[in-house]
């Protein structure tokens, strides 16, 4: 009895999930159109190197949504689809580049920057050896102003 | 504040930003002179056997795949390109020349239609000696191409050398192609 209420319950968010859609050439389901949505806005479209393959109006940007929906259909998993992707296209192809000998230097470049600015306002501030001491003169002439 | 401190403070900044003016002329100057593309990147197929294909012929020539591409008697270019691209008609000069001097040059049209490619071939010539006809545009993606004109120097035994996106100009004939032709002839 609660088992059936409970797909009773799930009854309308599976009925959404079902409603199929079309999109660059491909019939899909609303839950797997999500899923390629999620993958495709991760990518760059190489055309329109700004934008991603989601918002592209490129022809490339089309062909390669149409490729990732049918591979999300087929049921490839999501990481194995950028793979493919990755594999003709080279990182470029991810809007957010993979830590990876090729890139460590980009992602250690805050670091750096931080560590070099300390290491510039430590030389400054240890530049530059205390004033020697008034001599007796000039402390005749302090004591005379205060 | 010492007179050295003060000319530090004064010239660092200074030659940082004249070192940033120098470095962004020199780009510029070699982005006009088609030296320089900011938008391309590097083909992961550098130095990798060019992917499983099979095109069949158009525009009158044959066409081929990926088990002809192995075992030449030289290097082969093989140059993506289109009727309706704008800017292909710009490297018919270069690829006459080069195929003027007996390197083989394989075209492979993509997304046509053999009519127009007629018409774009009795326009500009033709210095192919083969035509794929990637009319669905799969083996495109297959090779990681990205729009057209693209050039890929694939040396005796199949493997991708080199790769250009855009017009080939003169100069990357002479300074790029020509000598690759040698090393791997």
């Amino acid at each position: 009895m609660k088992r059936w209420l409970l797909l009773l319950a799930l009854l309308p968010s599976m009925a959404l999930a079902q409603a199929m859609v079309t999109r660059d050439g491909v019939t899909l389901t609303q839950a797997q159109e999500t899923e390629a949505e999620q993958i495709g806005g991760k990518l760059r479209c190489l055309v329109c190197q700004g934008e991603s393959l989601e918002a592209s109006d490129a022809k490339l940007a089309k062909q390669l949504r149409g490729i990732i929906r049918q591979q999300v259909v087929a049921g490839i998993p999501p990481r194995q689809i950028q793979a493919y992707l990755v594999h003709r296209y080279g990182i470029f192809i991810l809007l957010k580049p993979p830590f990876s000998p090729l890139t460590w230097l980009l992602y250690a470049m805050p670091a750096i920057a931080l560590l070099a600015g300390g290491v510039a306002v430590w030389a400054v501030r240890r530049g530059g050896a205390p004033p020697p001491p008034l001599t007796d003169g000039e402390q005749a002439r302090l004591r005379d102003l205060l | 504040m010492s007179p050295l401190r003060r000319r530090l403070l004064f010239g660092v900044p200074l030659a940082v930003a004249a070192a940033g003016g120098a470095a962004m002329y020199t780009l510029l100057g070699r982005m006009r002179r088609g030296q320089y593309n900011p938008e391309a990147f590097p083909s992961p197929l550098l130095g990798k056997p060019v992917p499983v294909f099979s095109l069949p012929g158009t525009g009158g020539l044959p066409g081929f795949a990926n088990t002809d591409l192995v075992n030449m008697a030289t290097p082969v270019l093989v140059n993506w390109f289109s009727s309706w691209c704008a800017v292909c008609p710009q490297e018919a000069p270069q690829l006459a020349e080069l195929a003027a001097k007996g390197v083989p040059i394989w075209g492979i049209d993509y997304e046509d239609t053999p009519a127009a490619l007629a018409q774009f071939l009795s326009l500009y010539g033709t210095p192919y000696t083969r035509i794929g006809n990637d009319k669905s545009g799969l083996t495109a993606v297959n090779w990681g191409v990205y729009g057209v004109p693209e050039t890929f120097l694939i040396d005796k035994t199949g493997i991708v050398r080199w790769h250009f996106a855009g017009a080939l100009t003169d100069n990357l004939v002479q300074k790029q192609i020509e000598p690759l032709l040698e090393r791997y002839a």
